[in-house]
């Protein structure tokens, strides 16, 4: 007796793939051909006669095969994957220049030194972040401290009590989260600054950070609340904890990754926010320890200034502070994801 | 004899500590109700005055001059938001005319098209471009970006030059609309793409499973349940990158020539955007200007807000409409 072995028809044979690739070389080919003899030209001709012909060749062969429903299947397939690559591109080309323009900006004393005895057109070896970075690190520390029980209270209005306010609730927090920085900063300069401080100081900032970071955190924390089983709650409430107790020894425990996750996704989206601190930090030049009184660097602060001054050597030096924001980030939102992918724990 | 304890009373009355957690969660919740109304209330009551001076012309006139004698005092202002209102409008509407189909298209291939490893490398990269800085997407557009869009400008004025919106009367391309829509469309396609692929990730599985067994092909599927089924959360998320682009600083204000003129040529190098004519003139506006800027805000903040209440409803409507 001969036993029949299973077949998957589904999945693509050497022969489709061999077709498949020999599609893709052709309309390669191709494209270098047209664009070496017609008059297009530039990185913008090759891909898109490289894109079109693909697509035209990908569909006839569907055509070929299986008629027309097959012939738009492959097309499309080919403009889908067009559309994803379109969304790749301009971030690999961020990532790119950041590092090959900011890496020359990187040196020992940039993390040492201040700018304060430092004019823009000086050499690089002279002047550096290191009091946009202490602010940096104020601005965000402060926004922390107010805006994470503000958020996480808010998420636990909305997993824990459900009162009769949750529903607009939710969709003020949405609609905060569409707050754009300037109207913030306009609104912390006219409720505080203009009011009460009168001068510019990393406070003001930090409170115009603190209404951008707020719906950052509550929406993170409300989704990770939510993942927590109910079953945890109703077991505290069965032992006789009251809902606070509940609350504050099972469920907040339970989804403590993920909360720190919250909050490192609402660092991220601040760091690099500028408009506001234009309006309010006042930007020195000099490492401000007093967040309350005094203008106060920050790296945004920091690159638009060096940015706006022109030189060649401010200019380098703007790149220098994107590539630091950036790896800042990029360090931010690795951790925010490695935690946030761990199984929630005890 | 033993003695019966007086049966416990039962109360579905919450403890104290229960009442003041529950209050203090509340106060907590009721964060956003109060910041979002203090917003309004200061930048009215700030702009208030400069409001009542221009009346309606605040948002239908273009002038924006304010003339003051040696000691400082106001002589005459003329303060009209329209031409940025008009730039506003336009670059968010080119930048999310550039960014939907994209983002539709790899929300698609995540879903349905990508091997699953590249799907969870794209979806990290995606999240983080949505998390870099506007000053980052600024100063890329403005010296990176900028000379290819230019010459992408060109092209299309060659080609497309009949239509009166390529139009180009006097032939200035840098700087313009077109451009800063660019950008802002690289800014706002991570965040229509994550809510796409949200939706469509919801798709019901019956329902793909029904199309696949009736005979369609992957693309027929879409056509007829993934696309039917997610339009309207798709259209919420444009409208969400819509609220964005409109309420960019100053990835808008590096890129953009900003002049206080009504410019609906899209490539012509003439435009503006309320939020970068805050930045524009906060640095030496006198406090009588700074009043028009806090109105200027004001309207910002309710068109955005107005943007994002659509965008917020269209997108609960997801999965009522479809077959």
């Amino acid at each position: 007796m001969s036993s029949v072995k299973p077949t998957k028809p589904w999945v693509a044979s050497p022969r489709d793939r061999f077709r498949d690739g020999l599609i893709f070389v052709g309309a390669l080919a191709a494209s270098f051909a047209i664009v070496e003899a017609t008059a297009l030209k530039g990185k913008l001709a090759y891909f898109f006669t490289f894109f079109i012909i693909l697509t035209i060749a990908n569909g006839v062969s569907g055509l070929l095969r299986y008629g027309l429903p097959a012939a738009k299947d492959a097309a499309l397939k080919t403009l889908v994957g067009l559309g994803a690559l379109l969304t790749v591109m301009p971030i690999a080309s961020i990532l790119a220049t950041v590092i090959s323009k900011g890496y020359k900006g990187i040196q020992l004393n940039l993390f040492t030194q201040d700018m304060s005895m430092a004019t823009p057109t000086d050499p690089l070896t002279n002047g550096g972040i290191l009091h946009a970075v202490t602010g940096t690190l104020t601005l965000v520390a402060l926004s922390l401290v107010m805006s994470v029980p503000l958020g996480i209270l808010t998420a636990l209005y909305l997993t824990e009590i459900r009162g009769k306010f949750t529903k607009p609730i939710k969709f003020l927090v949405q609609a905060m989260s569409g707050v754009p920085s300037i109207v913030a900063g306009l609104f912390i300069l006219s409720a505080v600054l203009y009011p009460i401080t009168k001068g510019y100081s990393g406070f003001m900032g930090a409170l115009a950070l603190t209404i951008l970071m707020i719906p950052t955190v509550a929406r993170t924390s409300e989704e990770v609340l939510n993942l927590i089983p109910q079953d945890l709650r109703e077991a505290g409430t069965a032992l006789g904890g009251t809902q606070w107790r509940t609350v504050a020894m099972i469920v907040l425990p339970a989804a403590r990754s993920g909360l720190i996750t919250a909050m490192i996704l609402g660092v991220a989206r601040i760091a690099g926010e500028t408009a506001p601190l234009l309006l309010l930090t006042g930007g020195g030049d000099k490492v401000n320890p007093n967040a309350f009184n005094g203008p106060m660097g920050s790296l945004p602060y920091y690159i638009w200034k060096s940015f706006n001054a022109g030189s060649p050597e401010a200019i380098t030096r703007a790149w220098a502070g994107l590539l630091v924001l950036v790896v800042l980030i990029l360090i931010l939102f690795t951790t925010a994801r490695y935690l946030g992918t761990r199984k929630v724990s005890r | 004899m033993s003695v019966i304890p007086a049966p416990r009373e039962i109360t579905t009355e919450p403890r104290k500590s229960d009442r003041i957690f529950r209050r203090v969660v509340t106060v907590g919740g009721l964060s956003s109700l109060a910041i979002l109304s203090l917003i309004t209330i200061f930048l009215g009551y700030r702009g208030f005055e400069v409001l009542r001076q221009e009346g309606f012309g605040f948002i239908t006139s273009s002038d924006w001059s304010i003339t003051t004698d040696d000691a400082g005092n106001v002589v005459e202002s003329q303060f009209g938001l329209a031409a940025m209102l008009v730039g506003t409008i336009l670059c968010a509407i080119i930048a999310v005319t550039i960014a939907l189909p994209i983002s539709i298209a790899s929300a698609l291939f995540l879903n349905f098209y990508s091997p699953q490893w590249l799907k969870r490398i794209l979806i990290a990269v995606v999240d983080m471009m949505a998390a870099f800085p506007s000053i980052l997407f600024g100063i890329w557009g403005f010296l990176v970006l900028m000379p290819s869009a230019e010459y992408w400008a060109k092209l299309i004025h060659h080609y497309l030059g009949f239509i009166p919106l390529f139009d180009l009367a006097p032939y200035v391309v840098t700087r313009s609309p077109f451009v800063a829509g660019v950008v802002l469309a690289i800014m706002i396609i991570p965040i229509i793409t994550s809510v796409s692929r949200e939706v469509f990730s919801q798709t019901p599985l019956d329902r793909i499973q029904a199309a696949y067994a009736l005979g369609a092909t992957r693309w027929g599927m879409i056509k007829a349940v993934v696309l039917p089924y997610g339009r309207s959360g798709v259209i919420g998320g444009a409208m969400l990158g819509l609220g964005r682009a409109m309420g960019e600083t100053v990835a808008v204000f590096t890129v953009l020539n900003i002049v206080f003129q009504i410019n609906w040529h899209v490539l012509l190098g003439v435009g503006g955007n309320v939020a970068s004519l805050i930045i524009l003139k906060f640095g030496d506006a006198s406090p009588y200007e700074i009043k028009a800027l806090m109105a200027a805000g004001l309207v910002l903040f309710i068109l955005t807000l107005g943007v994002n209440a659509i965008a917020d409803v269209i997108v609960k409507k997801t999965g009522k409409s479809g077959r």
